[in-house]
């Protein structure tokens, strides 16, 4: 049995925080998924040291009933180019929960 | 029409055998397994079950004629064989709702289950399942918060919660307990939990726990950026000092408290759940007790009924076993009742063990609670098995890591995520778990460890109460 490890803290972005920061083939899979489930896909951006509010700035509006992976992957990029020091997150919007199904910070800022 | 007065004792199915009826909406409906003294007919001892929880007694009385007992009478509509089982059956009764106050499940179990299970002529008794109507259900308080604002509170989306029971079950002082409290969530847990004994004993009482506890939150939740709670146990031995406690937890600006519905009771349960939407804090429940009742397949309350019952009394978080740790929990029938706690319209589905199609309208469900002897191996099938409404806890799987409570938090936080991650690719994770927790474990040292630690440990003995099935 190896010896104890000192734990270093860092901060963190709730879900998928935890994984390194994903490969393009990851974000493709993941919009998949919420496609797939008919959620409606939206990007939400903010200053790091302002995460911890509820409500972070909405990249434009929610993509109502898109589909379309490259067209969200490049609102994602799009947002990420404009604020590039901002964490950027993709957000699946239920609407018969009235819930997120699915929300990850994309990009995790400077 | 009027009757005339015959003193005596009748045979109950005069009065309470019913096959033609036909149940209303608005009906309460009770499932029962019945095991009948040596002869007695089912039908004799289902209307004795139907009398003896509404409106009957051993003989006719009098006063019966004053009022309409056609109106207000339980009635043992239907009775089925038990698969697999030749000694029992199944009775089904319907009560008209003005059996029942409004609101008040305390009412409910006193009325379906207070008297009749003592009684002679039935050897055994088992409530297997009840049908709230809508009607009763919108009189009900329901979980105060519920699974979608609970989440917009805390800013949690898209995966299972993680919580840890801190161990060992007593013993620690409150600035040790607020020590592994703040571990466990500086390393990505997003809940702890009070065991459901500690309440307030010498070697910690509840104030000391609540403040260093509330340090250790605010600590965390500052380090991490994420959202930090932990189950304040309020259960105590009366409702004014429940209340006290709840009321300084609020004052701490905690997010959730924790609650014990059986040991508890009903009354001081719901009373708690509606204090706690006054107050908008959530509210975990535990289930401590519920094997006396719930785990003998004859005798007793089927865990399913209890469920619903916490449901409409209230509480945002419920414990509903793990299926694969070391408490005791079939499969199929887990599924049933974590459906029941956080779906909206449960159609009848035997093979699950639900016996009535249930309408909870737009009461919202709460989060099944998955807690005991689970460790990150559980992970894939824990995921595959509870979806993401649910919090998975693991005490010793957390503070049992071989470098302490934030290493083990985060093994646990990394297996949960590469597991939602690899289930939304389309990975079958139940199968291919194995190949996901390794992957993860390559970037995370804390996980690695963790799988070599507690690679051979198992809980595999057959479940006592299993659903009754046909005789293979």
């Amino acid at each position: 049995m190896a010896e104890v490890q000192d734990y270093k803290q860092v901060r963190r972005y709730e879900t998928f925080s935890y994984l390194p920061p994903m490969s393009a083939e990851q974000i493709r899979a993941q919009i998949q998924y919420i496609v797939a489930q008919g959620w409606n896909p939206a990007v939400e951006h903010v200053e790091p040291n302002r995460s911890f509010s509820h409500y972070w700035y909405m990249w434009k509006l929610p993509m109502f009933g898109e589909r379309n992976i490259d067209t969200i992957l490049a609102e994602l990029e799009s947002c990420h180019r404009e604020y590039p020091g901002h964490l950027v997150k993709l957000i699946g919007y239920d609407n018969y929960t009235q819930s997120q199904g699915l929300a990850f910070v994309v990009y995790r800022g400077s | 029409m009027a009757g005339k007065y015959q003193a005596g004792v009748k045979e109950y199915r005069h009065t309470y055998w019913a096959p033609d009826y036909v149940p209303l909406e608005s009906d309460l409906l009770a499932c029962f397994k019945i095991i009948p003294q040596p002869g007695v007919d089912r039908e004799e001892a289902a209307a004795a079950v139907a009398a003896e929880s509404s409106t009957g007694t051993w003989t006719t009385v009098w006063t019966d004629l004053l009022t309409d007992m056609d109106y207000y009478k339980g009635r043992a509509y239907r009775i089925e064989d038990v698969p697999g089982d030749d000694a029992a059956f199944y009775a089904f009764i319907a009560y008209p709702i003005d059996l029942f106050e409004e609101g008040s499940v305390v009412n409910v179990f006193t009325s379906l289950v207070g008297n009749v299970f003592g009684f002679k002529a039935v050897r055994a008794l088992r409530l297997e399942d009840v049908r709230f109507p809508l009607h009763y259900v919108m009189t009900c308080n329901g979980p105060s918060h519920g699974i979608q604002v609970e989440r917009d509170k805390l800013d949690k989306y898209g995966r299972p919660m993680l919580g840890c029971t801190i161990k060992p079950k007593l013993g620690l002082s409150a600035k040790n307990y607020g020590r592994a409290v703040y571990e466990a969530l500086r390393g990505g847990l997003d809940f702890t939990k009070d065991d459901e004994n500690v309440n307030s004993q010498p070697f910690m009482r509840w104030r000391d726990r609540f403040l260093f506890v509330a340090d250790a939150i605010h600590n965390a939740e500052a380090q991490t950026g994420e959202r930090k709670g932990h189950y304040l146990n309020v259960t105590a031995p009366s409702p004014e000092e429940m209340y006290e406690r709840a009321e300084f937890a609020k004052e701490l600006d905690m997010p959730i408290i924790m609650h014990d519905f059986l040991t508890g009771g009903f009354c001081a349960n719901t009373g708690l759940s509606r204090w706690c939407r006054k107050n908008g804090i959530l509210l975990h429940v535990h289930r401590a007790m519920h094997a006396v009742i719930d785990r003998n397949p004859n005798h007793g309350i089927h865990f399913r009924v209890l469920t619903k019952a916490l449901r409409l009394s209230g509480g945002d978080h419920l414990h509903t076993g793990t299926v694969v740790g070391k408490l005791e929990g079939d499969r199929a029938s887990t599924l049933g009742w974590i459906d029941l706690l956080r779906e909206s319209y449960i159609p009848e589905d035997r093979s699950r063990g639900i016996f009535f199609d249930q309408d909870w309208g737009s009461m919202p469900g709460a989060f099944a609670v998955a807690s005991g002897g689970i460790h990150v191996w559980h992970m894939p099938a824990l995921v595959s098995i509870f979806g993401d409404d649910s919090v998975l806890q693991f005490g010793g799987g957390t503070l049992g890591h071989p470098w302490g409570n934030a290493a083990g938090a985060a093994a646990n936080r990394v297996a949960l995520e590469a597991c939602v991650e690899a289930r939304n690719r389309g990975v079958e994770i139940e199968k291919e778990g194995k190949e996901v927790l390794m992957n993860a474990a390559r970037h995370s040292p804390e996980l690695k460890i963790a799988l070599e630690t507690w690679k051979e440990i198992k809980f595999e003995f057959d479940t006592v109460d299993k659903l009754d099935v046909q005789n293979r």
